[in-house]
Order: structure tokens, then sequence, then C-alpha cells
């Protein structure tokens, strides 16, 4: 009570009206030069042509069944499959399998804490269908960042990576070897019935 | 510092007392910060803080502006328009670096100008000068350098034209070109080292306006009417002079802000408008522009180096004296290098015993004559090397030079000067007048 | 204050007319009032995207424009297409760039910029607009700069109409003449024609209307953060205005004790 008592007072104090004026010039001083500095900072986040590249859209219409294609995307590879009905059964039958090392799906575009079931790990068509047939993931080992071999490579009929001697199934999960997580699938959607977009 | 008796900082705490022991760099800073400063100054003092500026500004957006440029003949153009287009705000950062240039040349023509009629220059400060002029001397240097470096058409001719200064010297003339360009022509390797060394530069800048400061914190500043501040007593000191800060870091502050209004007016509406559209349009070296121009800065300089033609008589004499050695074209490299030359050599030129040019009736004319001269320069040297335009430079050129050796040295024996204040502390007091009459002018704060 | 003394100067030299100016090295330049022109200057999308359409069937059979990105016709402070039309327009328009890794031609992205083109000797148009200075006037001092611009759409829109019709052979080369290009005779034919493109949005397709069009394109093509610019400008402006009064004030609060005493001693 006493204090703001005393600040009313000081109002009509000259000196303190004075100090106001310093005060607000010393804060348009600060605003103008805080408006500067923010360019100088800005400048280093990534440029347009960087913020372009961030998005890639994939043409996957000469794709064949049972066969895949590596695209080099923000400096690294990711593989697209067009699974066959062999590899969409094989990975469905094996949800449950005890050699499943990591539970998680990690799929960018569903939730988390999705488990790693095949559809969860697949990607929606155009139409909305989740049909197992398209799968799209990192090509960068989980381990210490190889590119793993594919075409039905390894024991379990999806990828090898080299390096290692890291397994992972036909919907890119981890089996056996030293690698901790499974394949991560980006950000990726259909924006019509043969181009993905990834990113 | 100055020798102006002042306030000087005693260590409170211990912990100050601590520090001030071992690094007195706290003392320092208050030594700096608070020096006397006359009280007089006027409007034009402000331009060294200004500049300061204006080197803080061009080192801070250099910086940033290396961070995306590609100093390769084939990508340095297109890394310049990486920077336009793609970087944010890389068009601001670039504008803003392209006219603080610019911005730093009108502000160090103007610290000259004001020195040379204020007698800044004067015993004790021709070390300052000195100082001064090399600086301005490196500033040239890097701003011709970082002109290179988009590799424009105007940066490649630029080049070429002034490195070709060089192979004027005789005998060992084309031996330095080739030295300089690291090739027979201006090419990667030109490229690459003109970053280098403009990047290098401006800190070498930094260094010297360090002791540029240094030196006229030592012998104090000059004021308007070139009386020394008395140091006598500390009450007279007092008298004359003020602390800097806050007095004359708030008016300075004010003048650049003042003067920045106008700098990012150029910058937000017409940032082209000092520059070259030449320099748009990538350098080939099969093409030359139709003619090459220098930055505007320069022009004055150019001038006098396009005015000594084989034509004109000194040229003439000065080849058939040295049995044809020095041509015209030395002749011209030796004039405009002389020109910088006898403008350092002012204080031991001018032999005037009053330091102020408001105080010398006849030196004023002069002076602002030489204003003038240097503006018709600027002017003659953007249009070609032909007539009339050949002529007015000669005789500018001639003026620039009678102006220091001959009109300087003879003024202080034939002027007679008017009467100065005996203290810095009349000169406030009538510039405030007790009059009466001049109590409106009391408003505006000096002259 | 500068944005009203400037207003003043436009507003004096727009009233008396736009004048046109002999350019320096006698090309015949006549300044135009485009939309962006000043300090509050906008482009006009409609121009621009109606300039992209006569550079696309005009200019770009010869005229690369190596430095501008494809995507950037989506900016919302240029032509703003959206991007799937941008695509569209690849595609109609059969755009290819030339692949460095695959050592071929392939079709564009709008992360590709512009097409280089070489083969027609052709200079590229990126930065045409700012490599043509319009105004030299008067008297070498290029102050017409100030109140008109540089000049570089208005160079470009000139060169486009002032062609005289005439024709001259100089070492087995056809050159035609022209009243804006330095020297007079240029190699390029006259490249518009009445109606030669024909616009979506109903504007009539006059040699002038294209030449303005295409100007304005190329200017935004040259200066694509033109407007960002002015409006930095003006903030920066505005704000520094400010700071400069509350500096002043607080100046003359400072000194005025001092003042008061070389006054009242």
């Amino acid at each position: 009570m006493r204090e703001t008592l005393s600040v009313s007072h000081a109002e009509d104090n000259p000196s303190t009206r004075r100090d106001f004026l310093y005060y607000a010039t010393g804060g348009v001083g600060a605003v103008a030069t805080g408006a500067a500095v923010w360019p100088l900072v800005n400048q280093m986040n990534p440029s347009a042509d960087v913020q372009a590249a961030s998005t890639m859209r994939v043409d996957v219409s000469t794709l064949e069944t049972g066969t895949q294609v590596t695209v080099l995307f923000l400096g690294k590879p990711i593989f697209i499959r067009r699974r066959s009905e062999g590899e969409i059964a094989q990975g469905r039958e094996e949800n449950d399998a005890d050699t499943i090392i990591d539970p998680l799906a990690r799929n960018g575009n569903i939730d988390d804490s999705a488990p790693a079931t095949d559809e969860n790990r697949t990607l929606v068509d155009f139409s909305g269908e989740n049909t197992g047939e398209w799968l799209v993931m990192w090509g960068v080992c989980t381990h210490l960042g190889c590119v793993p071999l594919g075409d039905g490579a390894g024991a379990f009929g999806g990828w090898f990576c080299p390096c290692h001697g890291s397994h992972y199934d036909t919907a890119g999960r981890i089996r056996r070897g030293p690698a901790p997580e499974n394949l991560p699938v980006p950000t990726a959607e259909f924006v019509d019935e043969t181009t993905i977009l990834l990113g | 510092m100055s020798g102006i008796p002042h306030d000087h900082y005693e260590p409170q705490s211990n912990g100050a007392k601590w520090l001030h022991r071992r690094l007195p760099i706290v003392s320092l800073m208050y030594d700096t910060l608070t020096i006397p400063t006359p009280r007089n100054l006027n409007w034009m003092w402000i331009w060294g803080i200004v500049l300061a500026f204006c080197l803080v500004l061009q080192i801070v957006t250099g910086i940033i502006l290396v961070m995306h440029y590609t100093p390769h003949v084939d990508l340095a153009f297109a890394s310049i328009e990486h920077i336009m287009r793609n970087v944010n705000g890389g068009w601001a950062i670039r504008y803003i670096h392209m006219n603080g240039a610019s911005l730093f040349f009108i502000a160090v023509y103007l610290h000259i100008f004001r020195g040379l009629y204020y007698g800044s220059y004067k015993a004790p400060r021709e070390v300052t000068w000195i100082i001064g002029m090399l600086i301005y001397l490196l500033m040239m240097g890097t701003a011709f350098m970082g002109y290179v470096l988009p590799w424009g058409q105007m940066s490649f001719w630029g080049a070429t034209v002034i490195t070709g200064l060089f192979g004027a010297i005789p005998f060992v003339g084309d031996a330095i070109q080739t030295w300089l360009l690291g090739g027979p022509a201006v090419g990667n390797a030109t490229l690459n080292r003109f970053l280098s060394l403009h990047y290098l530069l401006p800190f070498v800048i930094a260094g010297l306006v360090i002791v540029h400061i240094w030196a006229f914190h030592t012998t104090g500043n000059n004021n308007p009417t070139g009386v020394e501040v008395r140091r006598t007593s500390r009450k007279e000191a007092d008298a004359d002079t003020l602390p800097f800060w806050p007095y004359f870091v708030i008016k300075d502050l004010f003048a650049l802000a003042v003067v920045l209004v106008g700098f990012f007016a150029v910058v937000g509406f017409m940032p082209n408008y000092l520059g070259h559209p030449d320099n748009y349009i990538e350098a080939d070296p099969l093409v030359t522009p139709a003619h090459i121009v220098p930055e505007w800065y320069f022009l004055p300089f150019y001038a006098i180096l396009r005015a000594f033609t084989g034509d004109v008589w000194v040229v003439m004499f000065a080849s058939w004296i040295t049995g044809g050695i020095v041509d015209a074209k030395f002749f011209g490299v030796i004039a405009m290098f002389g020109a910088i030359a006898v403008m350092a050599l002012a204080p031991w030129l001018d032999t005037s015993s009053v330091r102020s040019g408001r105080y010398r009736p006849m030196f004023k004319w002069w002076f602002w004559l030489l204003v003038v001269d240097f503006l018709v320069l600027m002017w003659a040297g953007a249009r070609p090397a032909e007539p009339p335009y050949s002529t007015i430079s000669l005789i500018g050129s001639a003026y620039w030079f009678a102006y220091f050796l001959v009109i300087l040295p003879l003024l202080g024996i034939f002027e007679k000067p008017l009467p100065q204040p005996d203290t810095i502390e009349e000169d406030f007091k009538e510039h405030y007048g007790t009059s009466g009459s001049k109590g409106d002018t009391a408003a505006t704060p000096a002259e | 204050m500068f944005r009203k003394l400037a207003l003043t100067a436009l507003t004096a030299v727009a009233l008396t007319g736009a004048p046109a100016f002999a350019a320096g090295e006698g090309g015949y330049v006549e300044n135009i009032r485009f939309s962006f022109d000043g300090p509050f200057g906008t482009f006009d999308q409609n121009q621009l995207q109606r300039g992209l359409q006569v550079y696309t069937e005009v200019c770009a059979a010869c005229h690369g424009m190596r430095y501008v990105p494809i995507r950037s016709l989506s900016d919302p402070d240029g032509p703003g297409i959206p991007p799937e039309q941008v695509r569209a327009y690849i595609d109609q328009n059969f755009i290819e760039v030339w692949d460095e890794d695959e050592r071929d031609y392939r079709m564009a992205t709008p992360n590709d910029n512009f097409p280089y083109i070489e083969s027609a000797g052709a200079p590229d148009l990126s930065l045409m607009a700012k490599a043509r200075l319009g105004f030299h006037g008067p008297y070498g001092l290029a102050l017409n700069n100030l109140f008109f611009g540089i000049g570089g759409p208005e160079y470009i829109a000139s060169l486009l109409t002032n062609y005289t019709g005439e024709e001259v052979e100089q070492y087995g080369a056809i050159l035609y003449e022209n009243e804006t290009y330095p020297g007079g005779l240029i190699s390029m034919a006259p490249p518009l024609w009445e109606d030669g493109v024909e616009y979506n949005d109903g504007t009539p397709a006059t040699i002038e209307q294209q030449a303005e069009d295409v100007a304005a394109f190329l200017m935004w093509a040259a200066e694509p953060d033109m407007m960002a610019r002015k409006r930095m400008g003006f903030t920066a402006v505005i704000l520094l205005v400010i700071l400069s009064t509350m500096l002043y004030l607080t100046n003359k609060r400072l000194w005025a004790p001092v003042k008061r005493d070389a006054k009242e001693e």
C-alpha cells in the first residue's frame, strides 16, 4: 500500500518524468536493435531452395509388383517397395512373432505408440485403402547408418544390412542383429493414383 | 588520458579491485567513455560515430554474406543470386552491405572535409590525421575488392582496369600486375585472393580505428574554434568540456538515427540507385561494357587519373626529364595516389597559426572551392573521357594539387586571421547567448 | 518525413506528365507508370501472369531465365500461381532442364530454375530488368532514377515497341532498326504481334500491352522480393523516425541544464 502511494507521488516528480523519457527511448532503441538482429539470426535457417527440397514427388507408375526403387531424399535413401502378395502375407503372419525386437511401428504418418504390425507399416493408397502393397521407408539401418540390401535379402525375406548383419523382414521390421529399431517410415502420402509425396 | 583533468575510475568492491590490479579494463572503458569532450562540438562531429557504426555494419553483414557466397568464377554470380532469392532475408543483407559501402564513404568524406575545414589535422593531431588517411586508403582497397566479388561485368572490368594501374609502374609494373592477379588476367585466382583480403582488411581497419581513437584521446578532440581545452585546472577543464557519456553519446546516436532514416529509405526504395546495372550481367572476358565507371566514391580520383593525358605539358615535361620512363599512363597513376598523398601531408603544408577555418577569412573561400572542385571531379569522373570533360578534369585536378601545395602554404603568410575566442567556454556561452536576442536559438542543440 | 517528401516529389513529377528520356547512348526510353513504381507500389498479379504468358509463348523460345526458380511463380508477392498449376505449367509447356547427374535433359520440377538457353545466343532474362538503365539524365547525374526508378522495365517495354520496321543487312546478318537499342540496330527480329498471344483474362493483346506485361514480369523475375523490400524500408523508416524523435527529446532534455547555465551566467 505504501509502495503504490509512493509511486503515484513519484509520478508528479519531474525527475521521474525524465526517467520515463529515458526508459522509453531505451525501449525504442531496444526494439530497433531487436528488429535488426533477427534477420541476422534467421539467415542461417534453411534457405528457400533447401526448404523447397524438403518435399519430393515420386512417380511410381512404372513400379512393378515385387520390385522397389531407391530415391535420394534430403540426402538419404528412401526405399519405395511395391510388395507382392507373398510378402504382404508373410509380413502379416509374423505380426506376433517372438523375434520382433522393436514393438513400435515407427511410422511418421500415424501415432507414435502404434504397435509394429504390418498394417501399421504400409502406406494408404490414393483411394484411402491400406492394401499393404506400398511400403515406404528410410533406407538407413538404425544401427550405424549403413544402407541395407533389399529385394528379399536376409533371413526374413526383407532387407539385410551388410555392415553388422541386421536382418529386416518384409515390413522393414528388425528381426535379428544389432539394430535397435525398425526402419522408420517417413511422412508420405499418395497425392494421386501414381504419385507419392515425401515430406 | 588526454591530459585534461577529469574523474578517474576507482574500483570499489573487492572483486573490482581484484580485477583492476590484474587487468584495468574497466578503468580503460570508463576513461574512454567519460573522456572530457569540448562542449561546443557541432553537428559535423557526428561522423565518427556514423563511421564506427558503418564498420560494424559492414563486418556483420559481410560475415553473413560469406556464409552463402561461393568464391569461384563459375559460381560467384549465381551464389549472389542465391543470396538474393533463396537465403532468408538475404536480399536485405546484401542490399544493406552494398549501400553500406556508400554510406561509409559519404560519412568518411564529410569527416575528412570537416577535418580540413576546422584544421583538425594540425599539430598536435598529425598522427590522428595520418592514421585516418591510412584507414581511408584501406577502405578504398576493401571497397574495390568487395566490388569484384559479385563477378558482374563491372566487377570484372573494374578489376582489370584498376589492377592495370599497377602495370603502369616502370620496369616492374607487369610483374606486379601479374603477381596481384595471380595470372595473366583477372581470373579465379584473383577472385579468391580478393575475397580473402576483402575479409581481412576490415579487421585491420578496426585495429587502426582503435589507434585513431587512442591518438585523438591523447591530444583531446579538436573543436569548431580550434582553441584547445584548458588543462591548467580541473575547474577550467570542466567549464570547457563535458563527459562524452552521456552528452555526446546521445547526441551522436540521435544523429545516427537520422542518418539511418535516409539510409534505409535508399535500401528499401531504391537499392540499386548507386550501383551500376552492368553488374547484373555476369562477367564476360570477351565483352567490355560500353564505358567502365567505378563506384561513385572513387570518381574524383578516377577523374584525376584520367586527366593527365599525353598532351598535357606537365606530362610531356615529366616524360622528357625522365627520358620517357614516366609516360602519361604512369603519370596518371602518380597523380591519383599523389592527390591522396598531398591531403595526408596537409599538417605540414598548412602554415597558418590559426587552426579553425572559422577565423580564416581567405581560407574559407578556397576551402569551399575545394569542396566544389571535389564534386565537379566526381561528376567528370563519371563522364566519358572526351572534351569537354577531360579539360574540366584537368582544371579540377590542377586545383586539387594547387590547394594543398600552393594555397595552404601561402595563405598562412598572407592571410590576416579574425580574432578567436580565448576559451571554449566563451564560445559556448556566446553561442547560447546571454544577450537575449539569441534566446530562441538556445532551443536547438549546438549550431 | 521522407515518405511525404518522396510522395510530394513523385506526385509533382507525375502531374507534369510522364516525360520521355533520351538515354545516354542514344536509346529512347519512355517512362511507364507501372503499378510497382514508387515506395508503395506493388506488383499487379494479373499483369505478372500475363507477362509470364508472353515470356513463355514468345521470349522463352530463345531466352532462358536461369536464376529464377520455377517454384517462385507461386510466391504470393509474385505471380501467385498455385503449386499444382505451376506443375501443370511445366507439363503443358514441356519445360526441360539439363541434369548434371544424368548428363541428359529431363522434365523440370518446380524446384528447378527456368532453363538456361545458350543456343540462340540471346541474353538470359533473369536479371535483365536490373541490368538496363533507362534513365541517365539530367546532365549525367541520373537524378531521374530518383523519380522514375532505374528504368529497366521501361527499357524492355520501349525496346519491344520501338522497332521502326527498317531492316539492314550487315556482314550477312539481318539487323533490325530499333530506337531504344544502343547503336540502333538489334539482331532480334520484332518479337511481338497484335494478338500474338491470347490472354485468359480477356485483356486485349496489343503490342504495347504485351510489352508492358512482359516488362513487369521480368521486373518481378529480377527482383522477386521487391514487395518485401519496400515493406522493410517502410518499417525501418517509421521505426527510425520514432527512435530519432525519442533521441532528439532525450538529447534536448539532457543538454537543457548545460545550456541554461551557459545562458544565465
